[in-house]
Protein backbone atom coordinates (compact mmCIF):
# COMPACT_ATOMS: atom_id res chain seq x y z
CA UNK A 1 0.00 0.00 0.00
CA UNK A 2 1.20 3.24 -1.11
CA UNK A 3 1.22 6.40 1.48
CA UNK A 4 1.79 9.62 1.60
CA UNK A 5 3.72 10.64 5.01
CA UNK A 6 4.33 14.01 6.56
CA UNK A 7 6.52 16.65 4.45
CA UNK A 8 9.23 15.44 4.70
CA UNK A 9 9.35 13.29 1.61
CA UNK A 10 9.03 16.53 -0.05
CA UNK A 11 12.70 17.31 0.84
CA UNK A 12 14.10 13.37 0.56
CA UNK A 13 12.51 12.49 -3.32
CA UNK A 14 14.62 15.62 -4.72
CA UNK A 15 17.81 14.87 -2.81
CA UNK A 16 17.35 11.03 -3.95
CA UNK A 17 17.15 12.07 -7.22
CA UNK A 18 19.79 14.26 -7.53
CA UNK A 19 21.62 11.62 -5.89
CA UNK A 20 20.59 9.34 -8.83
CA UNK A 21 21.66 11.46 -11.26
CA UNK A 22 24.86 12.17 -10.00
CA UNK A 23 25.42 8.25 -9.92
CA UNK A 24 24.28 8.46 -13.21
CA UNK A 25 26.81 11.20 -14.27
CA UNK A 26 29.79 9.64 -12.50
CA UNK A 27 29.09 6.01 -13.98
CA UNK A 28 29.04 7.87 -17.82
CA UNK A 29 32.35 9.43 -16.96
CA UNK A 30 33.80 5.92 -16.06
CA UNK A 31 32.31 4.30 -19.35
CA UNK A 32 33.86 7.31 -20.86
CA UNK A 33 37.30 6.49 -19.91
CA UNK A 34 36.77 2.75 -20.57
CA UNK A 35 35.66 3.11 -24.08
CA UNK A 36 38.67 5.77 -24.67
CA UNK A 37 41.15 3.19 -23.43
CA UNK A 38 42.15 5.31 -20.19
CA UNK A 39 42.13 3.73 -16.44
CA UNK A 40 38.85 4.05 -15.38
CA UNK A 41 39.28 5.26 -11.87
CA UNK A 42 37.53 6.75 -8.97
CA UNK A 43 39.09 10.33 -9.65
CA UNK A 44 37.59 9.94 -12.92
CA UNK A 45 34.36 9.76 -12.08
CA UNK A 46 34.56 13.21 -10.39
CA UNK A 47 35.75 15.12 -13.30
CA UNK A 48 31.85 16.42 -14.54
CA UNK A 49 31.67 16.68 -10.50
CA UNK A 50 34.67 19.31 -10.74
CA UNK A 51 32.91 20.84 -13.62
CA UNK A 52 29.55 21.78 -11.55
CA UNK A 53 31.83 23.76 -9.43
CA UNK A 54 33.53 25.51 -12.66
CA UNK A 55 29.93 26.21 -14.04
CA UNK A 56 29.14 28.20 -10.59
CA UNK A 57 32.00 30.14 -10.88
CA UNK A 58 31.46 30.83 -14.69
CA UNK A 59 29.75 34.23 -16.12
CA UNK A 60 26.50 34.01 -17.71
CA UNK A 61 26.70 34.86 -20.67
CA UNK A 62 25.00 37.92 -22.67
CA UNK A 63 23.72 38.18 -26.07
CA UNK A 64 22.48 41.19 -28.26
CA UNK A 65 18.41 41.24 -28.25
CA UNK A 66 18.30 37.79 -25.96
CA UNK A 67 14.86 37.51 -24.80
CA UNK A 68 16.21 37.07 -21.56
CA UNK A 69 12.86 36.28 -19.12
CA UNK A 70 12.17 33.35 -21.69
CA UNK A 71 15.90 32.14 -21.90
CA UNK A 72 15.76 32.37 -17.65
CA UNK A 73 12.10 30.69 -18.46
CA UNK A 74 12.97 27.60 -20.40
CA UNK A 75 16.15 26.86 -18.63
CA UNK A 76 15.01 26.37 -15.35
CA UNK A 77 11.91 24.44 -16.60
CA UNK A 78 13.22 21.64 -17.46
CA UNK A 79 15.21 20.61 -14.32
CA UNK A 80 11.87 22.22 -12.66
CA UNK A 81 9.64 19.58 -13.90
CA UNK A 82 11.73 17.15 -13.29
CA UNK A 83 11.63 16.99 -9.76
CA UNK A 84 8.22 17.58 -9.93
CA UNK A 85 7.88 14.50 -12.26
CA UNK A 86 9.18 12.41 -8.60
CA UNK A 87 6.20 13.33 -6.64
CA UNK A 88 4.63 10.63 -7.88
CA UNK A 89 6.71 8.10 -7.90
CA UNK A 90 6.75 5.48 -4.54
CA UNK A 91 9.75 4.66 -3.25
CA UNK A 92 9.81 1.82 -0.81
CA UNK A 93 6.39 2.29 -0.05
CA UNK A 94 5.62 6.04 0.58
CA UNK A 95 5.36 8.58 -2.22
CA UNK A 96 5.25 11.98 -2.19
CA UNK A 97 1.78 12.31 -3.52
CA UNK A 98 0.52 9.42 -4.81
CA UNK A 99 -2.38 10.73 -7.03
CA UNK A 100 -5.21 9.17 -8.27
CA UNK A 101 -3.38 10.19 -11.79
CA UNK A 102 -0.41 10.03 -11.01
CA UNK A 103 0.33 8.62 -14.84
CA UNK A 104 -1.09 11.69 -16.49
CA UNK A 105 0.97 13.99 -14.13
CA UNK A 106 4.24 12.28 -15.26
CA UNK A 107 3.53 12.92 -18.47
CA UNK A 108 2.20 16.24 -18.41
CA UNK A 109 5.61 16.91 -16.50
CA UNK A 110 7.92 15.20 -19.52
CA UNK A 111 5.55 17.33 -21.80
CA UNK A 112 6.83 21.05 -20.28
CA UNK A 113 10.58 20.14 -21.00
CA UNK A 114 8.99 20.65 -24.92
CA UNK A 115 8.52 23.94 -23.79
CA UNK A 116 11.24 24.64 -21.60
CA UNK A 117 13.59 23.30 -24.14
CA UNK A 118 11.86 25.50 -27.07
CA UNK A 119 12.34 28.50 -25.09
CA UNK A 120 15.70 27.37 -23.96
CA UNK A 121 16.65 27.36 -27.72
CA UNK A 122 14.67 30.74 -28.25
CA UNK A 123 16.04 32.74 -25.76
CA UNK A 124 19.14 33.30 -26.66
CA UNK A 125 19.09 34.89 -30.21
CA UNK A 126 21.15 32.60 -31.59
CA UNK A 127 20.71 30.02 -34.89
CA UNK A 128 22.35 27.11 -33.94
CA UNK A 129 20.93 27.20 -30.31
CA UNK A 130 17.18 27.85 -31.94
CA UNK A 131 17.47 24.83 -34.33
CA UNK A 132 18.45 22.67 -31.38
CA UNK A 133 15.43 24.01 -30.02
CA UNK A 134 13.65 22.94 -32.96
CA UNK A 135 15.46 19.65 -33.40
CA UNK A 136 13.55 18.72 -29.55
CA UNK A 137 10.06 19.66 -30.91
CA UNK A 138 10.62 17.16 -33.98
CA UNK A 139 11.90 14.98 -31.92
CA UNK A 140 9.25 15.42 -29.71
CA UNK A 141 6.42 14.73 -32.15
CA UNK A 142 8.64 11.19 -32.57
CA UNK A 143 9.02 10.21 -29.34
CA UNK A 144 5.81 11.56 -27.50
CA UNK A 145 2.79 8.74 -28.87
CA UNK A 146 4.73 5.63 -28.65
CA UNK A 147 5.77 6.75 -25.03
CA UNK A 148 2.28 7.51 -24.31
CA UNK A 149 0.55 4.24 -25.34
CA UNK A 150 3.74 2.59 -23.77
CA UNK A 151 2.26 4.94 -20.27
CA UNK A 152 -1.21 3.62 -20.66
CA UNK A 153 -0.76 0.26 -21.34
CA UNK A 154 0.73 -0.72 -17.66
CA UNK A 155 -2.60 1.87 -16.67
CA UNK A 156 -4.90 -0.17 -18.48
CA UNK A 157 -3.46 -3.33 -16.77
CA UNK A 158 -4.17 -2.37 -13.43
CA UNK A 159 -7.73 -0.32 -14.10
CA UNK A 160 -5.88 2.85 -12.73
CA UNK A 161 -4.07 5.99 -13.31
CA UNK A 162 -2.55 6.11 -9.93
CA UNK A 163 0.88 5.08 -9.93
CA UNK A 164 0.93 3.08 -6.66
CA UNK A 165 -2.18 1.44 -7.84
CA UNK A 166 -0.38 -0.02 -10.88
CA UNK A 167 2.88 -1.56 -8.58
CA UNK A 168 0.56 -3.26 -6.72
CA UNK A 169 -1.11 -4.66 -9.58
CA UNK A 170 1.87 -6.61 -10.69
CA UNK A 171 1.60 -9.04 -7.56
CA UNK A 172 2.08 -12.08 -9.67
CA UNK A 173 3.75 -10.97 -13.09
CA UNK A 174 5.89 -7.93 -13.87
CA UNK A 175 4.32 -6.11 -16.72
CA UNK A 176 7.84 -5.55 -17.80
CA UNK A 177 7.63 -9.04 -18.55
CA UNK A 178 4.34 -9.89 -20.49
CA UNK A 179 4.10 -6.09 -21.98
CA UNK A 180 8.14 -5.77 -23.10
CA UNK A 181 7.20 -3.24 -26.15
CA UNK A 182 5.79 -0.96 -24.03
CA UNK A 183 8.35 -1.66 -21.87
CA UNK A 184 11.07 -1.21 -24.75
CA UNK A 185 9.28 1.84 -25.86
CA UNK A 186 8.81 3.50 -22.36
CA UNK A 187 12.85 3.07 -22.23
CA UNK A 188 13.17 4.50 -25.68
CA UNK A 189 10.95 7.42 -24.37
CA UNK A 190 13.07 7.83 -21.52
CA UNK A 191 16.57 8.45 -23.42
CA UNK A 192 14.32 10.81 -25.97
CA UNK A 193 13.03 13.28 -23.29
CA UNK A 194 16.51 13.27 -21.48
CA UNK A 195 17.81 13.68 -24.64
CA UNK A 196 20.49 12.02 -24.24
CA UNK A 197 22.94 9.72 -25.96
CA UNK A 198 20.89 7.88 -29.30
CA UNK A 199 18.34 10.94 -28.64
CA UNK A 200 21.22 13.95 -28.14
CA UNK A 201 20.54 15.50 -31.45
CA UNK A 202 18.94 18.72 -30.06
CA UNK A 203 22.50 19.37 -28.21
CA UNK A 204 23.89 17.46 -31.45
CA UNK A 205 27.97 18.45 -31.77
CA UNK A 206 27.30 19.07 -35.68
CA UNK A 207 25.68 22.28 -34.60
CA UNK A 208 28.27 23.54 -31.61
CA UNK A 209 26.06 21.48 -28.63
CA UNK A 210 22.49 23.52 -30.20
CA UNK A 211 20.37 24.32 -27.45
CA UNK A 212 22.90 23.64 -24.95
CA UNK A 213 25.39 26.12 -27.25
CA UNK A 214 24.82 29.50 -26.07
CA UNK A 215 24.06 28.78 -22.45
CA UNK A 216 26.99 29.07 -20.12
CA UNK A 217 27.53 29.39 -16.18
CA UNK A 218 24.79 28.33 -14.17
CA UNK A 219 22.08 28.43 -17.50
CA UNK A 220 24.27 25.13 -18.46
CA UNK A 221 24.38 23.76 -15.04
CA UNK A 222 20.75 23.79 -14.81
CA UNK A 223 19.99 22.62 -18.57
CA UNK A 224 22.90 19.69 -17.99
CA UNK A 225 21.00 18.67 -14.64
CA UNK A 226 18.32 18.84 -16.09
CA UNK A 227 19.05 16.05 -18.91
CA UNK A 228 20.30 13.73 -16.19
CA UNK A 229 17.68 14.33 -13.53
CA UNK A 230 15.07 13.24 -16.28
CA UNK A 231 17.18 10.39 -17.43
CA UNK A 232 16.82 9.36 -13.35
CA UNK A 233 13.31 10.26 -13.19
CA UNK A 234 12.48 7.82 -15.58
CA UNK A 235 14.45 5.60 -14.84
CA UNK A 236 12.71 5.67 -11.42
CA UNK A 237 9.21 5.40 -12.86
CA UNK A 238 10.04 2.69 -15.02
CA UNK A 239 10.00 0.49 -11.77
CA UNK A 240 6.41 0.63 -10.92
CA UNK A 241 5.00 1.10 -14.14
CA UNK A 242 6.90 -2.26 -15.24
CA UNK A 243 8.75 -3.49 -12.72
CA UNK A 244 6.73 -4.48 -9.12
CA UNK A 245 7.52 -1.08 -7.67
CA UNK A 246 8.77 -2.17 -4.12
CA UNK A 247 7.93 -6.05 -3.97
CA UNK A 248 10.89 -8.36 -3.40
CA UNK A 249 11.60 -10.97 -0.83
CA UNK A 250 13.99 -10.36 2.22
CA UNK A 251 14.90 -6.60 2.17
CA UNK A 252 12.70 -3.61 3.01
CA UNK A 253 10.70 -1.89 -0.07
CA UNK A 254 12.48 1.12 -0.67
CA UNK A 255 15.81 -1.12 -0.94
CA UNK A 256 14.08 -2.87 -3.91
CA UNK A 257 12.73 0.41 -5.15
CA UNK A 258 16.97 1.81 -5.36
CA UNK A 259 18.20 -1.12 -6.44
CA UNK A 260 15.81 -1.68 -9.45
CA UNK A 261 16.14 1.88 -9.86
CA UNK A 262 19.73 2.07 -10.20
CA UNK A 263 19.89 -1.21 -12.41
CA UNK A 264 17.54 0.43 -14.85
CA UNK A 265 19.47 3.58 -14.57
CA UNK A 266 22.72 1.85 -15.45
CA UNK A 267 21.15 0.03 -18.88
CA UNK A 268 20.46 3.65 -19.74
CA UNK A 269 23.49 5.02 -18.76
CA UNK A 270 25.23 2.10 -20.15
CA UNK A 271 23.58 2.25 -23.68
CA UNK A 272 23.80 5.71 -24.03
CA UNK A 273 27.47 5.14 -25.62
CA UNK A 274 26.42 1.95 -27.54
CA UNK A 275 24.39 3.17 -29.79
CA UNK A 276 24.33 6.45 -32.62
CA UNK A 277 22.99 9.53 -32.74
CA UNK A 278 19.39 9.59 -34.15
CA UNK A 279 18.30 12.63 -36.52
CA UNK A 280 15.05 13.69 -35.68
CA UNK A 281 13.36 12.97 -39.51
CA UNK A 282 14.76 9.27 -38.97
CA UNK A 283 13.31 8.85 -36.10
CA UNK A 284 9.90 10.62 -36.83
CA UNK A 285 9.40 8.06 -39.64
CA UNK A 286 10.43 5.10 -37.89
CA UNK A 287 8.46 6.25 -34.47
CA UNK A 288 5.40 6.68 -37.00
CA UNK A 289 5.75 3.49 -39.14
CA UNK A 290 6.84 0.98 -36.73
CA UNK A 291 6.53 2.22 -33.02
CA UNK A 292 3.01 3.52 -32.97
CA UNK A 293 1.39 0.29 -34.49
CA UNK A 294 3.50 -2.01 -32.81
CA UNK A 295 2.06 -0.16 -28.86
CA UNK A 296 -0.91 0.23 -30.13
CA UNK A 297 -1.05 -3.54 -30.36
CA UNK A 298 0.48 -3.63 -27.12
CA UNK A 299 -1.99 -1.63 -25.89
CA UNK A 300 -4.35 -4.02 -26.90
CA UNK A 301 -2.80 -6.52 -25.14
CA UNK A 302 -3.70 -5.92 -21.40
CA UNK A 303 -7.29 -4.17 -22.57
CA UNK A 304 -8.52 -7.89 -23.60
CA UNK A 305 -7.02 -9.10 -20.61
CA UNK A 306 -8.60 -6.87 -18.02
CA UNK A 307 -11.98 -7.47 -20.44
CA UNK A 308 -11.82 -11.18 -19.67
CA UNK A 309 -10.97 -10.69 -16.04
CA UNK B 1 -16.42 24.59 -0.85
CA UNK B 2 -13.89 25.97 1.80
CA UNK B 3 -11.62 28.79 1.67
CA UNK B 4 -8.72 27.38 0.50
CA UNK B 5 -10.00 25.52 -2.29
CA UNK B 6 -11.87 29.23 -2.87
CA UNK B 7 -8.49 31.01 -2.64
CA UNK B 8 -7.47 28.59 -5.65
CA UNK B 9 -10.04 29.52 -7.90
CA UNK B 10 -9.67 33.02 -7.35
CA UNK B 11 -5.51 33.17 -8.10
CA UNK B 12 -5.82 31.06 -10.92
CA UNK B 13 -8.27 32.63 -12.56
CA UNK B 14 -6.87 36.25 -12.12
CA UNK B 15 -3.63 35.02 -13.64
CA UNK B 16 -5.45 33.02 -16.59
CA UNK B 17 -7.25 36.87 -17.09
CA UNK B 18 -3.60 37.74 -16.88
CA UNK B 19 -2.03 35.79 -19.06
CA UNK B 20 -5.11 36.42 -21.53
CA UNK B 21 -4.34 40.20 -21.46
CA UNK B 22 -0.18 39.65 -21.86
CA UNK B 23 -1.73 37.95 -25.18
CA UNK B 24 -3.08 40.76 -26.40
CA UNK B 25 -0.28 43.16 -25.51
CA UNK B 26 2.92 41.54 -25.93
CA UNK B 27 5.32 42.23 -29.30
CA UNK B 28 6.92 39.39 -29.61
CA UNK B 29 5.49 36.09 -30.22
CA UNK B 30 7.21 33.94 -28.51
CA UNK B 31 5.88 35.50 -25.64
CA UNK B 32 2.51 35.52 -26.82
CA UNK B 33 2.48 32.23 -27.28
CA UNK B 34 3.80 31.25 -23.76
CA UNK B 35 1.31 33.77 -22.55
CA UNK B 36 -1.44 32.11 -23.47
CA UNK B 37 0.34 28.78 -22.47
CA UNK B 38 0.47 30.13 -19.02
CA UNK B 39 -3.46 31.43 -18.88
CA UNK B 40 -4.56 27.54 -20.62
CA UNK B 41 -1.93 26.43 -17.71
CA UNK B 42 -4.35 28.25 -15.04
CA UNK B 43 -7.58 26.81 -16.66
CA UNK B 44 -6.36 23.64 -15.97
CA UNK B 45 -5.78 24.10 -12.45
CA UNK B 46 -9.12 25.62 -11.92
CA UNK B 47 -10.54 22.29 -13.38
CA UNK B 48 -8.62 20.25 -11.25
CA UNK B 49 -9.81 22.44 -8.15
CA UNK B 50 -13.05 22.19 -9.26
CA UNK B 51 -12.54 17.99 -8.96
CA UNK B 52 -12.02 17.08 -12.18
CA UNK B 53 -7.99 16.22 -11.83
CA UNK B 54 -7.55 13.92 -14.76
CA UNK B 55 -9.68 17.06 -17.12
CA UNK B 56 -6.79 19.31 -15.22
CA UNK B 57 -3.65 17.80 -15.62
CA UNK B 58 -4.60 16.34 -19.27
CA UNK B 59 -5.13 20.16 -20.27
CA UNK B 60 -2.14 21.00 -19.09
CA UNK B 61 -0.27 17.89 -21.11
CA UNK B 62 -2.10 19.11 -24.20
CA UNK B 63 -1.90 22.77 -23.65
CA UNK B 64 2.19 22.37 -23.76
CA UNK B 65 2.65 20.09 -26.66
CA UNK B 66 0.05 22.17 -28.88
CA UNK B 67 1.31 25.65 -27.49
CA UNK B 68 5.18 24.62 -28.71
CA UNK B 69 3.92 23.90 -32.24
CA UNK B 70 1.53 26.71 -32.19
CA UNK B 71 5.02 28.80 -31.49
CA UNK B 72 6.33 26.88 -34.51
CA UNK B 73 3.65 28.22 -36.44
CA UNK B 74 3.49 31.70 -35.58
CA UNK B 75 7.16 32.66 -36.06
CA UNK B 76 6.77 30.83 -39.07
CA UNK B 77 3.75 32.95 -40.49
CA UNK B 78 3.19 35.85 -38.45
CA UNK B 79 5.19 39.37 -39.22
CA UNK B 80 7.76 40.26 -36.41
CA UNK B 81 7.94 37.10 -35.18
CA UNK B 82 10.78 38.33 -32.44
CA UNK B 83 8.95 41.61 -31.35
CA UNK B 84 11.94 43.42 -32.04
CA UNK B 85 9.67 45.99 -33.39
CA UNK B 86 6.41 47.15 -31.79
CA UNK B 87 3.23 45.86 -33.26
CA UNK B 88 -0.40 45.34 -31.97
CA UNK B 89 -2.36 42.32 -31.98
CA UNK B 90 -5.75 44.32 -31.66
CA UNK B 91 -7.37 44.83 -35.33
CA UNK B 92 -11.43 46.10 -35.25
CA UNK B 93 -11.27 47.27 -31.78
CA UNK B 94 -14.56 48.97 -31.60
CA UNK B 95 -16.29 46.07 -33.28
CA UNK B 96 -14.73 42.90 -31.06
CA UNK B 97 -15.13 45.27 -27.76
CA UNK B 98 -18.72 45.21 -28.95
CA UNK B 99 -18.66 41.03 -30.21
CA UNK B 100 -16.65 40.40 -26.62
CA UNK B 101 -18.90 42.36 -24.64
CA UNK B 102 -21.86 41.05 -25.75
CA UNK B 103 -20.90 37.30 -25.09
CA UNK B 104 -19.08 38.48 -21.67
CA UNK B 105 -22.60 39.78 -20.76
CA UNK B 106 -24.34 36.61 -22.36
CA UNK B 107 -22.31 34.56 -20.02
CA UNK B 108 -22.79 35.89 -16.70
CA UNK B 109 -26.22 36.56 -17.86
CA UNK B 110 -26.16 32.41 -17.87
CA UNK B 111 -24.44 31.98 -14.89
CA UNK B 112 -26.55 34.18 -12.51
CA UNK B 113 -30.07 33.76 -14.32
CA UNK B 114 -29.66 29.82 -14.76
CA UNK B 115 -30.98 27.64 -11.55
CA UNK B 116 -28.57 25.27 -11.07
CA UNK B 117 -29.78 22.04 -9.42
CA UNK B 118 -28.69 21.46 -5.89
CA UNK B 119 -26.61 19.09 -4.88
CA UNK B 120 -28.20 15.04 -3.83
CA UNK B 121 -26.00 13.07 -2.65
CA UNK B 122 -21.71 13.02 -2.07
CA UNK B 123 -19.49 13.75 -4.21
CA UNK B 124 -18.37 10.55 -5.91
CA UNK B 125 -14.96 9.53 -5.12
CA UNK B 126 -13.09 9.42 -8.37
CA UNK B 127 -14.50 11.10 -10.86
CA UNK B 128 -11.86 10.10 -13.43
CA UNK B 129 -14.03 7.00 -13.69
CA UNK B 130 -17.22 8.63 -14.18
CA UNK B 131 -16.05 11.02 -16.90
CA UNK B 132 -14.27 7.65 -18.49
CA UNK B 133 -17.87 6.45 -18.38
CA UNK B 134 -19.43 9.14 -19.66
CA UNK B 135 -17.29 9.25 -23.03
CA UNK B 136 -17.43 5.27 -23.28
CA UNK B 137 -20.51 5.17 -22.68
CA UNK B 138 -23.90 7.86 -23.21
CA UNK B 139 -21.34 10.12 -25.20
CA UNK B 140 -19.77 7.71 -27.33
CA UNK B 141 -20.94 9.05 -30.66
CA UNK B 142 -19.84 12.62 -29.81
CA UNK B 143 -16.52 11.16 -29.29
CA UNK B 144 -16.21 8.98 -32.44
CA UNK B 145 -17.70 11.84 -34.53
CA UNK B 146 -15.53 13.86 -33.48
CA UNK B 147 -12.38 11.80 -33.68
CA UNK B 148 -13.91 10.86 -37.38
CA UNK B 149 -14.27 15.06 -38.19
CA UNK B 150 -10.00 15.66 -36.54
CA UNK B 151 -8.82 12.61 -38.60
CA UNK B 152 -10.75 13.78 -41.94
CA UNK B 153 -8.99 17.37 -40.83
CA UNK B 154 -5.92 16.30 -40.24
CA UNK B 155 -5.82 14.01 -43.63
CA UNK B 156 -7.19 16.54 -45.58
CA UNK B 157 -4.94 19.39 -44.74
CA UNK B 158 -1.85 17.08 -45.21
CA UNK B 159 -2.91 16.26 -48.47
CA UNK B 160 -3.81 19.58 -49.88
CA UNK B 161 -0.46 21.29 -48.53
CA UNK B 162 1.48 18.35 -49.74
CA UNK B 163 2.04 19.08 -53.64
CA UNK B 164 3.65 15.68 -53.63
CA UNK B 165 1.16 12.81 -54.04
CA UNK B 166 1.65 8.75 -54.46
CA UNK B 167 2.78 8.94 -58.12
CA UNK B 168 5.62 11.21 -57.57
CA UNK B 169 6.71 8.95 -54.64
CA UNK B 170 6.28 5.45 -56.43
CA UNK B 171 5.79 6.19 -60.27
CA UNK B 172 3.27 6.56 -62.82
CA UNK B 173 2.81 2.55 -62.59
CA UNK B 174 3.22 2.54 -58.21
CA UNK B 175 5.92 -0.20 -59.14
CA UNK B 176 8.47 1.58 -57.78
CA UNK B 177 9.65 -0.36 -54.30
CA UNK B 178 11.57 2.19 -52.54
CA UNK B 179 9.79 5.83 -52.52
CA UNK B 180 11.17 8.70 -54.06
CA UNK B 181 11.53 11.31 -51.38
CA UNK B 182 13.27 14.52 -50.88
CA UNK B 183 14.22 14.15 -47.53
CA UNK B 184 15.84 10.60 -46.33
CA UNK B 185 13.64 8.79 -43.67
CA UNK B 186 13.87 5.81 -41.45
CA UNK B 187 12.02 3.07 -42.63
CA UNK B 188 13.75 1.46 -45.57
CA UNK B 189 16.58 2.93 -47.33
Amino acid sequence: MVEAAGWWPVLVAPALLLAGAVLAVAGDAMLAARYAGRPARAAVAAVPLLEVARLLAQQPRTLPKADRLLWRLGVVTVPVAAVLSVLVIPFGHRAVADLSVGVVWFNAMEVLTWAGLWLAGWGPNAAFSLIGGYRFVAQGLAYELPLMFALISPATAAQSLGVGDIAEAQQGLWFAVWMPVAFAGYLAGVLAFAFLGPFGYPAGRDTAAGVLGETAGVDRLLLQAGRWLWLTSGAAMAVPLFLGGAAGPGVPGWAWSALKTLLVLAVLVWSLRRLPVLRADRYAEFAWVVLVPLTIAQALVPALVVLDR
Amino acid sequence: MDTVRLALLAGLGVLALAGGVLVFTCDSMARVTFALLGSLCCVGGVVTVLGLPYLGVAIVLMMVMEMVIMAVFMIAYMMNPAGLMPMSMLHNKRGSLLVSGAVFAALVAAVLLTPWPARTGPPPPDTTFQLGKALMGTQMLTMLVLGFALLATMVGATVLATHRGRYDRFGDDLGRRQARDPAGGGVGR
